[in-house]
């Protein structure tokens, strides 16, 4: 079993939907992916959103979003969490606020254990990137009388994964 | 019956009745997702033990820590202040919120401000304040108060929760399910956080290196109120502080699985703030830009406002004290609460205190509230030592309980009764313990009383205007069978008999330690013992040695307790110098020179003595492994129903009675509680009579039916004679010739 492996099956576990693809099909993928109306932040691999996915929008239209879509930057698959950075450019609401969090991950980004992540987010923080989250799947509460997903954050979580394209 | 105990267990009767049974579902379920979480973890002790040195360290540097904290959160841009109480702390955010001008102010579960009383001060101050963890929404609604730490609303059920909600905000449609609730609170606490001025949280954990901190969370409200509003509040105690976030790793491994069973929780947030996340005005319509070259910056957002409040509030005074520092080691996460018997049966309303509830809570009171808020709820930790293996941090949480307990009696007045109970007791403590206690923990002196005047010891004990007064004076219950003394010892029994296993024939030799149980009341099953060793060719000597100071330490009677070890280990120590193995019956006697003689003893006795000691099956186990053969022993009936004693599960023992039953040839099936609530004298006391029944209850639901239940610890067999009718045996009465 490959990091990769294991991680999808962690996302199962946590029923949380995935799409593989190449970055040649990412930009297909994620229109197929999204709720409108979508809203996401640029992507850290070198593809472009989809034209439904808005990179401008108002503080309502983030609150009325079906979907937020953000790049994830590692992939643990003790888990099956995504790690989303709380850059200026706004992942962290973006992840939070939509029903709908589509994270798209490198899988070279895919680390093992929780420790490994742990080592990459202190070298994270030393580097001056002091804030992350692990996210691990949808945002849940037993607190009034059973469990429900969906919060205060989202109650789907979609990762699409961005593998290398080796045909 | 006193006013006072009688008040308590009023109490507890109410609570037995509502809130215990929603929340000991609840919490058996965490507990038993906890024990799965762990057992699919590999690395679960040795992270536990990496967790536990790194507390260490830094409670031991934590003076240097706050300075390097302060240094590197006001280099980040954001600001520290370390408030000395409650009411300085609550200055400090009021404050601040009247400099900004804030009106509301919205907030994830912290146990830190409820410690404070946060929000009452906010409420003076003006400031409309929302809690947002769900749980926590329901118990401000209801003005009530956490009933656990991690899940504050566990005592309310779904109907109350639907009721409190529809009478509150009278929605069109009246609120049912979980679902729409939940979709309810949401929307209305989504547009509290919106519109709010200030965000606070608490924090799990701060890094003294970087100023970050963590947020472990399920529901994503943390992270809402952290960076939605433009200013963000962390109130936390100084005790979170680690150096850096090198050392987080196992605090992640841990901290969710010990919590609620989960691997690891939804949310597992670092923040260093102020944060580059753009701060959000829902109320404007202008368009935010995401360019990329945004998107790749980590810059603190210039319109945020960072404030860290570490809060000492006792804290230095804890880590000053030798005995109960420990508690500073604390990652609050509930185990000891669900691992608890006790607190399974009543929830943290009954045991806890002012803010905290559970076993750990007792060191947290004392610390922060003082003696009288731990004094409330001390009585009710048995010492049983489940949650020594819940706990991730391997706080040794019976002792703080105890040393709280034994701060208490020297606390307490002189009693005018203390003539009623002063013949009997030989013991180290100061006047004014209360009277059960001191005839409670003096239970050797008692049982030698009452054996050498046996039968009529029972007969009078038995007698119902000697249960009247001892339920009076004494607050014996008098539902509960008192101990049957027996004429002959076990120590006399076997001083007439003599060993029947010659030395030149001895595979090996061993002491049966003659624990005050054994040889007073349950003599049977000491005889048995002695049996069984021999039937195995063990030569057994049956020394005349003292108790092991269980019962005056399970009364918080430490002086005691240690007077005993002394005379134990002087008793036995030239046994072991000649190569005897000290096999021991009672299992929280054995626990005693495994776990507590360390606190008694020279370290070096201890150790001697712990590495000489078995536990009776443990050593036939052990027999059996190196060549004897079962046949030479008895044979037990086909099916055996076995309850282990809880402080035997808290040393693994377990698995020794299993093997050995089944090698014997019988099927065994074993409970799964953690403890039978009767917990040496607890279950006759008559505070906590009804309690320790409701808590034996679920052993008994488990066991009912089974033609042979078998237990290893005194208490445990009286308990479930009482709880199932007929006598209950020792497992190796079941596997002696």
């Amino acid at each position: 079993m490959t990091a990769t492996d294991d991680f999808l099956d962690a996302l199962d576990d946590l029923d949380v939907s995935h799409d593989r693809t190449t970055l040649d099909g990412l930009s297909a993928t994620l229109a197929a992916a999204v709720d409108d109306p979508a809203v996401g932040v640029p992507l850290h691999v070198d593809a472009t959103l989809p034209d439904s996915v808005a990179t401008t929008f108002t503080p309502g239209e983030l609150q009325d979003a079906a979907t937020g879509v953000t790049p994830a930057r590692l992939g643990i698959a003790e888990y099956g969490s995504v790690v989303i950075r709380s850059s200026a450019g706004g992942d962290e609401p973006l992840s939070l606020y939509p029903e709908r969090h589509v994270a798209v991950l490198d899988a070279a980004d895919v680390v093992a254990t929780g420790r490994d992540a742990v080592d990459w987010l202190a070298s994270e923080v030393a580097a001056g990137r002091g804030s992350h989250v692990f996210a691990t799947g949808a945002s849940a509460t037993a607190d009034m009388g059973g469990l429900v997903e969906g919060v205060h954050g989202p109650n789907e979580v979609h990762v699409v994964l961005v593998e290398a394209d080796t045909a | 019956m006193s006013s006072e105990r009688k008040e308590k267990a009023a109490h507890i009767r109410h609570l037995l009745d509502t809130e215990g049974p929603l929340i000991g579902e609840k919490v058996r379920g965490k507990n038993r997702d906890r024990y799965a979480a762990a057992e699919r973890f590999e690395a679960w002790d040795d992270s536990r033990d990496e967790a536990r040195a790194i507390k260490e360290a830094a409670i031991a540097d934590l003076p240097d820590l706050v300075e390097q904290l302060r240094e590197s959160v006001e280099a980040n841009g954001g600001t520290v202040y370390v408030a000395d109480d409650a009411a300085d702390a609550n200055r400090y955010v009021t404050e601040l919120c009247e400099e900004q001008g804030a009106e509301t102010l919205v907030k994830s579960k912290s146990m830190t401000t409820e410690e404070l009383e946060l929000n009452d001060a906010l409420a003076a101050a003006g400031v409309d304040t929302y809690e947002t963890d769900l749980g926590e929404f329901v118990v401000q609604l209801a003005e009530e108060s956490p009933s656990h730490i991690v899940g504050p609303a566990l005592h309310k059920s779904r109907e109350e929760i639907a009721d409190l909600l529809n009478a509150t905000f009278e929605p069109d449609e009246p609120l049912e399910t979980a679902e729409e609730m939940t979709r309810f609170a949401r929307d209305y606490l989504g547009e509290r956080i919106r519109e709010a001025d200030v965000g606070v949280t608490g924090a799990n954990f701060v890094f003294a290196e970087s100023g970050s901190m963590a947020l472990v969370t399920n529901e994503g409200n943390a992270r809402k109120c952290a960076v939605t509003p433009d200013t963000h509040v962390a109130v936390t105690g100084i005790e979170k502080i680690l150096p850096s976030v090198d050392d987080f790793g196992p605090f992640v491994d841990l901290i969710s699985k010990a919590a609620t069973g989960q691997d690891i929780s939804r949310y597992v947030s670092l923040f260093t703030p102020p944060t580059a996340s753009p701060t959000l005005d829902f109320e404007s319509d202008e368009p935010i830009e995401f360019g990329d070259a945004a998107a790749e910056s980590d810059d603190p957002d210039d319109d945020r406002a960072f404030h860290l409040v570490l809060v000492d509030n006792g804290r230095t005074e804890l880590r000053e004290d030798d005995q109960l520092r420990e508690t500073l080691y604390c990652i609050r996460c509930g185990a000891c609460s669900n691992s608890c018997a006790n607190f399974q049966a009543v929830g943290g309303h009954g045991f806890g205190g002012e803010t905290y509830s559970g076993g750990i809570a007792t060191g947290w009171e004392a610390g922060v509230h003082g003696m009288e808020s731990a004094g409330e709820f001390n009585d009710l930790c048995t010492g049983c030592s489940r949650c020594v293996d819940a706990c991730p941090v391997k706080i040794d949480i019976p002792w703080i309980n105890t040393v709280v307990r034994d701060r208490l009696n020297r606390d307490a007045d002189p009693d005018t009764f203390d003539h009623l109970v002063d013949g009997l007791s030989p013991d180290e403590e100061p006047s004014g313990l209360a009277l059960d206690k001191r005839l409670f923990g003096n239970f050797e002196r008692l049982a030698k009383l009452g054996s050498a005047t046996a039968p009529v010891s029972n007969w009078l004990a038995d007698a119902g205007p000697a249960r009247a007064v001892m339920e009076r004076f004494l607050g014996v219950d008098r539902r509960r069978d008192l101990p049957r003394f027996r004429r002959e010892t076990l120590v006399d029994w076997f001083d007439d008999r003599g060993p029947r296993v010659a030395a030149d024939d001895a595979a090996r030799e061993a002491v049966l330690y003659p624990d005050a149980y054994t040889n007073y009341v349950l003599v049977d099953r000491g005889k048995a013992a002695v049996r069984a060793l021999e039937a195995l060719d063990v030569r057994v000597h049956v020394p005349r040695v003292r108790s092991s100071g269980r019962a005056p330490l399970s009364q918080g009677m430490i002086s005691t307790a240690e007077d005993h070890a002394h005379h134990v280990y002087a008793g036995l120590a030239e046994h072991i110098d000649a190569g005897r193995d000290v096999v021991v019956v009672e299992p929280s006697a054995l626990a005693m020179f495994e776990r507590e003689y360390e606190r008694l003893l020279a370290p070096k006795s201890a150790d001697r003595l712990a590495d000489a000691s078995y536990e009776v099956m443990e050593y036939v186990y052990g027999l059996l492994e190196n060549g004897g053969s079962p046949d030479a022993l008895g044979h037990p009936p086909e099916a055996v129903a076995y309850h282990s004693h809880c402080q035997g599960r808290t040393l693994d023992l377990e698995p020794y009675t299993v093997a050995v039953l089944e090698a014997c040839g019988a099927t065994v099936r074993t409970s799964d509680v953690e403890c039978c609530g009767m917990a040496g004298s607890f279950g006759y006391k008559e505070t906590y009579y009804e309690l320790s029944m409701d808590v034996g209850e679920e052993l008994a639901d488990q066991f009912a039916g089974e033609p042979v239940v078998a237990a290893s610890g005194t208490s445990c067999q009286e308990q479930l004679d009482a709880l199932l009718g007929g006598e209950v045996p020792h497992a190796v009465e079941l596997i002696a010739p």
